[in-house]
């Protein structure tokens, strides 16, 4: 049912080959949003979830954004197809696990997702490559208007947007922004980051992981307050510090070169060597190996195209990814040859390191 | 920065910072020694941040520990137990239970930011219509003739306007 969505030759994370950057792999904004005389979902009844997953997905059909877009209903994906939109960030553990009566919005371009009945009855979903929180709140607000058009939505003076969590309530905005950040990892300041963000209401999660550990130096960083600021506020905040940490992870890069060169060489050739020589690479290993390449694009080792290319994999990489390809639910130990075989093919083109041209940059 | 946390539970310094994922939200706690171990922060899975928030924040007073939602039947008990409301009506029934806790978990606790425009003045036509309809209705029944041909014309400017103001938006 997804290949379509899976094969589609311009989606935004796994096909956009000129605006990967350095540090900022996305931008994500996420709405949260309700309509008036229904329980949340989690409180209605099958009849009323129907009603309420028939009437948003008939009106989301009719917007522009979603022209040839595609609709799941979620009890009609099979485990897999769910944990590959998982795996892509256009759907919620959450709705996996949803009863009867939810559903999936996504566009052609896979910028934009509206998930139907999960906590909330709706929850709209923009992303886009890069840094981009402005232009994106500019996106999301503008189709969430076109949407409160002709629905009811839900929402109170005082309180704002209504949302069944009290974490979402007012704006029901979360803001976020995936970064990669190796320099602060391997320099062991991540977790002073990761304290000194939380005082500012800012919540870092890590990325391409179960739970909170992070593999692949990938985070996650959000605004955790919804209620009592401005949208553009919140997204001013956030931004602020997203620059300074963005300065941090510059700075920690060019003091690791400095302070254990050799060390840092070693670890991005031994990736390279792994990525296109092993044949057996489980998840962790290869998320480890890619960040490290990608460190290597933003040092100039490799050129400036093969980023994409390398977060392209860090999507393709993933066991729900890798097992959909191969057409099969297949246990880790073949998933992982799978994945080697995977990478040995694709890096097989990759140009060598250039060594020399981190001299310049020192 | 960072030195100086409470605990969330009570006001001994926190020495156990806690980011939990919870139906996927992620949720930062700190807390001291003693209460980590009282709310057996070893056994994640056993710790409960809805419990939390009820002991630190809710009150308990009786009269507060007895409601219950006409729409959709939550009670305190259960907006306790999951800290989740279950429908727009829950909000004005368990609002002197929710301010306390929006007040630490928000920067303010009113809204300051997009408001649904067309849908409110949609909904406010709406009300509009239906208590003039009922007026309506009942000038009729009293064969007060006169009241009823004047309800008849707001309602038929009120739909003019109603109308008028979706084709300017669409
Ligand atoms: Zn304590
Ligand atoms: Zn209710």
């Amino acid at each position: 049912m997804i290949e379509p969505l899976l094969n589609c030759k311009d989606a935004e994370l796994t096909h956009n080959t000129q605006k990967a950057t350095p540090v900022v792999l996305s931008t994500r904004l996420r709405l949260a949003r309700n309509l008036l005389g229904t329980p949340f979902p989690e409180r209605a009844s099958l009849a009323q979830r129907s009603d309420i997953l028939s009437k948003c997905s008939d009106h989301l059909s009719g917007l522009g954004k979603m022209k040839k877009g595609s609709f799941f209903e979620i009890s009609e994906l099979s485990d897999l197809e769910k944990q590959v939109l998982v795996e892509r960030h256009l759907i919620s553990r959450e709705l996996c696990e949803s009863q009867q009566g939810s559903g999936v919005y996504i566009n052609k371009a896979q910028t934009c997702s509206v998930m139907i009945n999960e906590e909330d009855h709706l929850r709209i979903q923009f992303l886009k490559t890069g840094f981009h929180l402005k232009n994106v709140w500019k996106q999301i607000d503008r189709f969430d208007t076109e949407l409160e058009e002709h629905l009811d939505i839900a929402y109170d003076s005082e309180f704002g947007y209504l949302t069944a969590c009290p974490t979402n309530l007012g704006t029901g905005l979360r803001a976020s922004v995936m970064m990669h950040l190796p320099g602060l990892v391997l320099s062991d300041q991540m977790e002073r980051v990761i304290r000194a963000v939380n005082q500012l209401g800012i919540t870092v999660r890590g990325l391409f992981g179960e739970g909170s550990d992070a593999t692949g130096h990938v985070f996650q960083i959000s605004n955790q307050q919804t209620l009592g600021e401005q949208e553009g506020d919140i997204i001013d905040r956030l931004g602020n510090v997203l620059k300074t940490v963005i300065d941090h992870e510059v700075n920690a890069r060019f003091k690791c070169l400095e302070d254990s060169r050799s060390k840092v060489l070693d670890q991005i050739g031994r990736a390279y060597g792994v990525l296109r020589n092993a044949h057996v690479v489980n998840s962790a290993e290869a998320m480890n190996m890619l960040s490290l390449l990608r460190l290597a694009v933003d040092f100039e080792m490799l050129p400036e195209s093969n980023r994409a290319e390398i977060d392209r994999f860090f999507i393709e990489c993933q066991p729900g990814h890798i097992q959909h390809a191969t057409k099969s639910e297949i246990e880790p130990d073949e998933r992982d040859v799978c994945r080697a075989k995977k990478l040995r093919e694709e890096l097989g083109s990759l140009p060598a390191l250039d060594f020399d041209k981190l001299a310049d940059l020192t | 920065m960072g030195e100086n946390l409470k605990c969330s539970n009570c006001d001994n310094q926190a020495t156990v910072h806690l980011t939990q994922i919870i139906n996927n939200k992620i949720i930062k706690v700190d807390l001291c020694e003693s209460c980590a171990q009282a709310k057996g922060v070893t056994d994640p899975e056993g710790f409960s941040l809805a419990d939390l928030l009820n002991k630190s924040h809710v009150p308990t007073h009786e009269e507060d520990s007895s409601l219950q939602c006409p729409d959709c039947g939550l009670t305190t008990a259960d907006f306790r137990r999951t800290g989740r409301l279950g429908c727009s009506s829950c909000f004005t029934v368990f609002a002197s239970l929710l301010r306390p806790v929006l007040e630490d978990m928000h920067v303010g606790t009113c809204h300051k930011g997009k408001t649904p425009d067309v849908a409110l003045s949609r909904q406010s036509i709406t009300v509009q219509l239906d208590k003039l309809e009922k007026a309506l209705a009942k000038a009729i029944d009293e064969e007060a003739y006169e009241d009823a041909a004047k309800y008849r014309d707001q309602i038929k400017s009120l739909k003019e306007e109603a109308e008028n103001y979706e084709y300017s938006q669409s």
